[in-house]
Order: C-alpha cells, then structure tokens, then sequence
C-alpha cells in the first residue's frame, strides 16, 4: 500500500528549479533511498514533504491525503518526522529534554515505554541524558536527532544524511539501527544519502536524482549492481 | 616562561598601545586641544588652546591600553592553566548556593521596609530595582527564552503606563482593575508588534523592535488631545487596599488605613504598601515564568531559540511560539508599567526614552540570557551602581559604563550563564550510569 506518492513535484526557489516533476512513491512497510549528486535536489525533495518549500505544481498524497499546502508543524501532526540535514538537535538544552520535546506530539502515556526504546537502540544517550546535546560528539548526535524523531511515534520517517561528517564505524551503526527501525517495528524508511553504498545495500527499493528529475529507479540491489551507479556515485566511494 | 611569553609579546603591545595613543591623540586635539571661551575683547568667542590635556589624554590612553592587554593576557593564562581542572564552583554546588541565593534575597526583600535603616530613600530604590525586575523578566521571556531580540521592550512598558494613567483619570477606575487591563492592552500590543516580525531575525529584527518603541513613544508625544503630550498625564490616583486609602485625608468615599486600622499615621506606610504591590507582582511574575519554562508552551520557546526549522519538524508551531512569547513579555512590562504609573502618580513620554530598552536588555545580558536569578542579580547591579557611585558626581555613568564592560570581558555569557535544566529525569532511576 501507497503511504506517500510524489507525482510531478516541482519546487522553485525563486527562478531556480530545484525539482522538475518528479515521481516518487514509499509504500507502507518499506525504506526508500534517494541518492544524487550534490544540487541533485534530494534535500528539497524531502523538505517539500514536510511543507516548507511547497511545490509549485503536482501533487504530495500521504495516506490519501493531499498534503501539498500544509506547513511543517502540520505534516508532522500527520506522523511525518523528519531528520533534518546537519542533526539541529537543541545544543543548549540536556538529551532528555531533546527527547521530551521530540514527544510533543506523542500522547504522553507512551513517554515513558518510547523514550526507554530510544535509550536501548542508542545506550550511549542513557550516560549522556542529562548533558548539554551540544557536547555530544557528531554521531551521538546524530543517535539522538534520530531517537529525538522517533519520540513523536511517527508512520513516515524522513531521514536527511543520517552519516554526513561521520566516522565509517559509526556509520555502520546508525545504518543498522535503521534496518532494524524498520525489521523489528515496521517503520517507512525515506532515506537521502550521499552514501549510496551503505544506503543502496539496505533499501527496498532507490531512486537516483538529477538536477531535479529521477533518472533512474529500482531495487536497492539492484541499482546497486547496476555499472552506470556504480561509475557515478560508487566507484572510489565508501565501501 | 611566563616573562619569555611576555618579552616575545612585548612588541606588538606596545604597537597596540601606540595606535590606540595615536587615535586618541587625534581625536583629542579638536575635541580637547581646543576650547571656546568669550573673548577679553568683549565680543563673540574665542577659540584658545590647552595642549598640555592633550599630553595628558594621549598618555592615559597608551598605559591604559597597554594595562588592558597585559590584564587580558593573564587571565588567557590563567584560563589556560585552569583548562584541566575541576571548576570551583560544581554543578551541585552550584544549585545549592542559587537556592540559598534565593531565599537569602526573598527574606531581605520581605524585610527590608520593616529595617531601621529604610527610610524614603530605600524604598524609592527598592521599588526602582523592583521594577525594572519586573520588566526583565518580561523581556527575558522574549529574548532569553523565546530569542527573539526586542529594542522596543519600553514601548509595553509605557503602554502599561499609559492605560492605567488614561483610564484612571477619564474613566475613574481603580488600581486594582487597571492593572490586569494594562497587563492585557500591552499583551494585546505584543501580539500585533509580533505579527509583522514573524519572518524576521538577526539585525532585522533589532531594526524594526526599535522602531515599535519610538513609534510608541512619539505617538505618546504628538496625541495631545488624548496623552496630554509632552505634559504628560498626572493625577493618577493612589493604589487602595480593600478600598483604604494610605493619605492623611482620603478621598471621598473611601475609609483610610491609619482610621481603620487605629495605626498611627505614617506617609512612609504608603510607600510601604507601594512597595509589597511590585514585590508581590514581582513574586508572581518569576513563579509563573517559572512554571511556563516547564510547560510545553515554555519549552517550545526555548527549542524556538535553539531551532527553529529542529522546532517544525517535531510539530511546534514557530507562529504561536513567536506570538506567546511576545505578548507573555509584554504581559509582564504592561504590569510594570501600571504599576510605575500609580507609583509616581503622573506618566510622561520622557519616561520612556530609547535608553529604558536598552537598560532592561542590559540586565537581560548581563543576567545571563534565560537565568531568572540572574535578571535579579543584574537588575539590582544595574540600578544600585549608579547610585553608588553618586560620589564620583560627573563620572558616575563613566563608572557605569566601564563596569559593564568588564563583567562582560569576565563572563561573556552573562553573570550566571549556565542553562538550568527545565526537568531531569527521577523515573528512570539507577537506568544511568
């Protein structure tokens, strides 16, 4: 089942065209990547989702629901969450508060069990809980921008870079915890990366963007046997 | 090592010195060099010389110069030697001392009217710090928690003033119900300044703020039919307690405090009086910001400082963030000024100038951004200096001025600059480390 549809998306930034009709389509149950250049237009991509840019034409579905005109604040009402590029975790507040605010949404009843959930899938941010988030190092940040998504109990969660700046071992593991995210709990997956080997290798299903159009798409295998990908964003990449 | 550093250094500090003598030397020479006086002759002026103030300018600024840096240089070092070790001061302890801070300061404000030393002189300046407590905190809801830089912040304050000034005299309602009507017509003020600033930030933001407070005050100015302009408004009638007047004389209509209560009469007991008004309010104001920190709406205010795009994806709406914040801030300078205005019994625009601003975002900053007890801390510092200084006559504001300045090169962050978490954890005991 469809959760969110793109259907010719275009956003502008001005007269600049960052996206020019795009397609994309996540289904329940699934992670979706996104891989492209830099300027390919994924992060705009994800953030039209949300609401801010908004398309100037075509139409965003989520859950049979066109959400082309709704605000950020307001997509994440609908279970949408996203993690933003570059983490934006709140430096001067402590990790527990991080996590309290990321439950703004979420009925309180469920605070306790969620946030006991994000403390086991990253045990570092249990010895950090009550420390300033921004004397964590990048990578517990970036455990705790997504435990900070996670608390809100989204359906749909849109991850933007999740390994940007970040040290390959630590890679490895947010990349496990969002397979797991999403074997154990069941949780949709949009995934932009640059680092389309680990990303590729754990999708269902990717999309490669260019200058703002898809031009290609299909298993995450897949493209990631296929030797065009592999000239353009593999070849010399991380492995 | 520590004269190898200073002998290696010694060049460029002389350098430095030098420059700074060399501006001061040309910016003295027409400023101090030169000096008009009324010619013998009898007519015009004269424009004669004094050189020798020069010298002297020229020569304080050189060592002047070269002091600051040698003093700057040795708490770098001093900071650097320090870096390893454990601070003095512990978290722990840290909020020990803030509690016993407070209640040391809650017991010496409840006291102080009732203190053989506290004549007319230190009520007037206890209710002065008072106030402007009252209006950091506003402010400090708006640009310590919210960060949402405000020039204008007197604006509210004039507003407060203003509303129970007018009502007062055109209306005739009393203190009591004006104060929560000016508390809301500044509210109200705050929501529509906030409107048209939801998109802006930075140095745009400080632009426009400060235009809302000179608006405000020319407005006050030039509406002479309304404010009485530059007469400003004056037989505001005194605040009452439970309809008991604190004159000699009361009014007509109502019962006075010395009849009723068969205590002697005492014109210091309406100062008095004045006095528990702001405390209380003051009281009230910092338990209820206290209180909203812990709430969601004062949570998101201060994620909305941290991060406004983090702040939409968890589902904050940056509007009504921005919106609360601003007429919660408003609130608080609106009762500030009500008060102000039944204290001194006459409100006039010149009350309400650029410098007021500037001064409650001063105790915010010094204060340590967000810190409510350091607001308190830097309010009385702010008010109590100058006053303390009054020997120095001329140069009191010189003093002032330079006192800022070195509290801010000491701590950059403000007086007390560490955020004090809004809620740890205590159900998930022993799950730490």
């Amino acid at each position: 089942m469809s959760l969110l549809t793109l259907k010719g998306v275009r956003t502008n930034y001005g007269p600049i065209e960052a996206l020019r009709g795009v397609d994309v389509e996540v289904n329940q149950g699934e992670i979706v990547t996104l891989i492209g250049a830099n300027g390919a237009g994924k992060s705009t991509l994800l953030m039209t989702i949300c609401g801010q840019p908004r398309p100037s034409a075509g139409t965003i579905t989520y859950e049979g629901r066109v959400i082309n005109d709704l605000p950020p604040h307001e997509t994440a009402k609908l279970g949408i969450a996203q993690v933003p590029e570059g983490r934006r975790i709140f430096p001067r507040m402590t990790v527990f508060e991080n996590l309290q605010l990321g439950a703004t949404l979420a009925d309180p009843q469920h605070f306790e069990t969620d946030l006991a959930y994000c403390l086991d899938l990253f045990p570092i941010l249990k010895q950090r809980r009550d420390q300033r988030a921004g004397t964590l190092s990048g990578g517990e940040q970036q455990m705790l921008a997504i435990s900070r998504a996670l608390m809100g109990r989204p359906r749909l969660l849109l991850l933007d870079e999740p390994s940007l700046g970040l040290a390959p071992l630590i890679i490895r593991r947010i990349f496990d915890v969002i397979a797991d995210l999403n074997r154990t709990r069941g949780m949709t997956i949009l995934l932009v990366e640059q680092n389309a080997y680990h990303a590729l290798k754990l999708a269902h299903r990717a999309y490669v963007l260019q200058q703002g159009l898809v031009v290609m798409q299909g298993g995450g295998k897949e493209l990631l046997a296929n030797p065009e990908v592999r000239a353009a964003y593999l070849e010399g990449g991380a492995h | 090592m520590t004269t190898q550093t200073l002998t290696h250094r010694a060049p460029a500090l002389l350098k430095d010195a030098a420059v700074a003598a060399l501006l001061a030397l040309v910016l003295s020479i027409p400023f101090i060099g030169l000096y008009t006086a009324n010619s013998d002759q009898g007519q015009g002026l004269a424009v004669l010389s004094r050189w020798h103030w020069v010298g002297y300018v020229v020569a304080i600024v050189f060592v002047g110069r070269l002091l600051f840096s040698l003093a700057g240089d040795a708490l770098a070092r001093r900071r650097m030697r320090n870096a390893g070790k454990k601070p003095l001061v512990s978290i722990a302890m840290g909020h020990t001392l803030g509690r016993a801070f407070i209640v040391l300061a809650l017991l010496f404000a409840v006291t102080l009217p009732f203190m053989p030393y506290s004549d007319r002189y230190v009520l007037d300046l206890g209710m002065t710090v008072l106030i402007y407590i009252m209006l950091a905190m506003g402010l400090n809801v708006t640009v310590g928690l919210a960060g949402l830089l405000d020039l204008g912040f007197v604006a509210f304050y004039a507003i407060g003033a203003y509303t129970f000034a007018l009502m007062s005299t055109v209306f005739g309602l009393g203190f009591w119900i004006c104060l929560p009507l000016s508390g809301l017509v500044a509210a109200a003020f705050g929501v529509l300044l906030s409107l048209p600033i939801l998109r802006l930030r930075g140095d745009y933001l400080a632009i426009v703020t400060l235009g809302f407070g000179e608006i405000t005050r020319i407005v006050l100015l030039n509406w002479q039919s309304l404010t009485g302009g530059p007469n400003g408004v004056s037989g505001i009638p005194r605040p009452t307690l439970f309809g008991m007047s604190f004159d000699r004389r009361p009014p007509e209509g109502l019962s006075s405090f010395h009849e009723v209560t068969g205590i002697e009469f005492s014109s210091e007991h309406r100062l008095m009086f004045l006095y528990f008004i702001i405390l209380g309010l003051v009281l009230l104001a910092s338990w209820v910001v206290w209180k909203l920190r812990r709430l969601p709406i004062g949570r998101s205010w201060e994620a909305l400082r941290e991060d406004e795009i983090a702040c939409r994806s968890l589902g904050i709406n940056p509007t009504a963030s921005k919106v609360s914040a601003y007429a919660t801030g408003a609130l608080l300078g609106g009762f500030a000024g009500c008060f102000f205005a039944a204290r001194q019994g006459f409100v006039s625009p010149e009350s309400f100038g650029f410098i007021e601003s500037a001064l409650i975002l001063a105790i915010v900053v010094l204060g340590g951004m967000g810190s409510q007890v350091g607001v308190v801390i830097a309010s009385l510092f702010i008010v109590l200096l100058p006053e303390f200084a009054r020997e120095f006559a001329d140069y009191r504001m010189l003093l002032f001025g330079a006192a800022m300045i070195l509290i801010m090169v000491w701590r950059p962050g403000g007086l007390l600059s560490n955020r004090e978490p809004t809620l740890k954890l205590s159900s998930l005991k022993g799950a730490g480390p």
